[in-house]
């Protein structure tokens, strides 16, 4: 337990210790905040859907945590290559308690800076149904963090180098993130994005998001739950395995 | 303290690590000598469990750490090559999380890093992060904290490369000392034939693979007829270069330091 703790605590530490970077990761969905929900505001108005702010929001938030999530699992690339990786992988703990303590802190991690985007939503004028809805909405910020957390684990166990880095970003990460209906609604859409959308894990979490925040729901908390928990389960798994692996 | 016999590593077709048998006795200072890809690193990675072996069998303090990993590595501490300190946090919290790693109890563990924050002259600098440190400090740190949970043995590996005269001969003593003190049986590699015929109480000189002498320098420098370890190592290995390719790692480091201007 004492491991898990102590490498938990560490990503923490990191974090709030690189203020910089914290800014530079809110930036961006900032960004995305302001530049479509203004912008497209509008469109979304004149096409009979009420505010288009109301509606991105959630997903804004799915998206900082997808992000925040699994950019903690690769920095795993950084520890690698500068060493740190091998004290821990040479001490006489097992490799699940380090892979748990490491996935544990990128998603509380990522749930700190969930919460922080949603601040800003609140902020920028983004209201949810009623306030009650904030904790429910935690528990769906949460299990993104978890199930994306892991993600990157999984994916920094095998990775090598930057290269691989940029690939992973380009062509997972971003997909994963636009086919996740953050930034449109799921309803009649073609026939293979919405099969696509359907494969896409982040959707679940959008979907419970947008479901607890202003009581649009596509699927359902209960299907949304299920999925991203079995989902999360078998990252963790994956991500268990591959960690276990690895060679220095 | 160390029984090695017949120890084989193989990558695919290279045979990185050939048949090598070898003791270090309680309390030793140990030194094993070589060229650039001579095996030495691959010797290490093998003795602390990062490495399975092909072949052959290892002992350390009576023990197997390819079937008692985490009891073998309760008892050793290592300095790697490449620095493994984390550098976004203080000396102090870098001893702390391995003294929570290696199950160090805490009061056991606030004395200690004292201690050895103290006897390597760290302790004023204690709660600067890594990242401000010079070469050297880092080095007397990660070896400080391979000491932490006062290992049986300490494996240093190359353990002055890139550091100063002055870091060198100090970092030396310090290892001189704790041997005397705490009876800590020292193993390590270095390519520094001056370091070697200082501390080591024996050194073995390996090439291909294969260990082609071991003794005391004395009785090197007399097999080889030389007046120097240099000289015998050399007359040992020959004169010609070893060139290693780089890898991704020294790749990522490259460009770690184009980003970091």
């Amino acid at each position: 337990m004492g491991a898990i703790y102590i490498l938990w605590l560490r990503e923490l530490k990191r974090y709030v210790r690189s203020r910089v970077q914290i800014v530079v990761s809110l930036g961006q969905p900032c960004l995305y905040l302001l530049a479509l929900g203004f912008g497209l505001g509008p469109v979304f108005k004149q096409a009979g859907h009420g505010s288009y702010l109301q509606f991105m929001a959630p997903g804004v938030v799915g998206m900082t945590v997808l992000f925040s999530s699994v950019f903690s699992g690769i920095a795993m690339l950084w520890d690698r290559q500068f060493g740190f990786l091998k004290e821990t992988l040479v001490a006489p703990v097992s490799r699940m308690q380090i892979m748990v303590g490491r996935t544990l802190g990128g998603a509380t991690v990522a749930v700190i800076q969930g919460g922080l985007i949603l601040a800003i939503c609140l902020i920028t004028g983004f209201r949810p149904h009623s306030w009650l809805a904030i904790p429910a909405a935690f528990l769906f910020v949460i299990l993104i963090a978890v199930v994306f957390a892991a993600l990157g684990t999984a994916i920094g166990s095998v990775l090598q180098d930057m290269q691989g880095f940029q690939l992973v970003m380009n062509f997972l990460v971003l997909p994963i993130f636009f086919l996740s209906g953050a930034l449109f609604p799921l309803s009649n859409l073609p026939l293979a994005m919405n099969i696509i959308t359907k494969l896409d894990p982040l959707t679940y979490g959008v979907d419970g998001l947008r479901g607890a925040l202003i009581q649009s729901w596509q699927f359902g908390a209960v299907l949304d739950v299920s999925v991203l928990a079995i989902i999360g389960a078998l990252f963790l798994s994956a991500g268990a395995y591959l960690f276990s692996r690895i060679e220095v | 303290m160390i029984r090695v016999r017949n120890l084989v590593k193989k990558f695919g077709d290279f045979t990185a690590v050939s048949d090598i048998s070898f003791d270090v006795a309680q309390g030793e200072i140990f030194a094993f000598l070589g060229p650039n890809g001579a095996g030495k690193t691959t010797t290490i990675k093998m003795l602390t469990t990062l490495l399975h072996p092909t072949g052959g069998t290892i002992e350390l303090d009576g023990m197997n750490p390819v079937l008692k990993q985490k009891e073998a590595r309760q008892r050793f501490g290592i300095v790697f090559q490449d620095p493994s300190l984390d550098v976004e946090q203080t000396a102090y919290e870098n001893m702390e999380l391995h003294g929570v790693l290696y199950h160090v109890p805490r009061k056991l563990r606030i004395e200690r890093t004292e201690r050895l924050l103290k006897l390597f002259e760290l302790w004023e600098r204690k709660d600067s992060y890594v990242k401000t440190f010079s070469g050297g400090m880092k080095r007397r740190l990660e070896i400080a904290r391979g000491l932490l949970h006062t290992p049986r043995i300490l494996f240093l590996d190359e353990p002055t490369l890139g550091l100063d005269p002055q870091s060198r001969n100090q970092l030396w003593n310090h290892v001189k000392h704790l041997n005397e003190t705490e009876k800590t049986t020292v193993f390590l590699t270095t390519h520094y034939m001056d370091e070697a015929d200082r501390v080591a109480h024996r050194i073995a000189i390996m090439d291909h693979g294969k260990i082609v002498a071991q003794g005391t320098s004395a009785e090197l420098k007399q097999q080889t007829d030389s007046d120097s370890l240099e000289g015998a190592f050399l007359a040992l290995t020959g004169s010609s270069l070893r060139d290693e390719g780089a890898n991704s790692t020294d790749q990522m480091r490259q460009v770690a330091k184009m980003w970091r201007r």
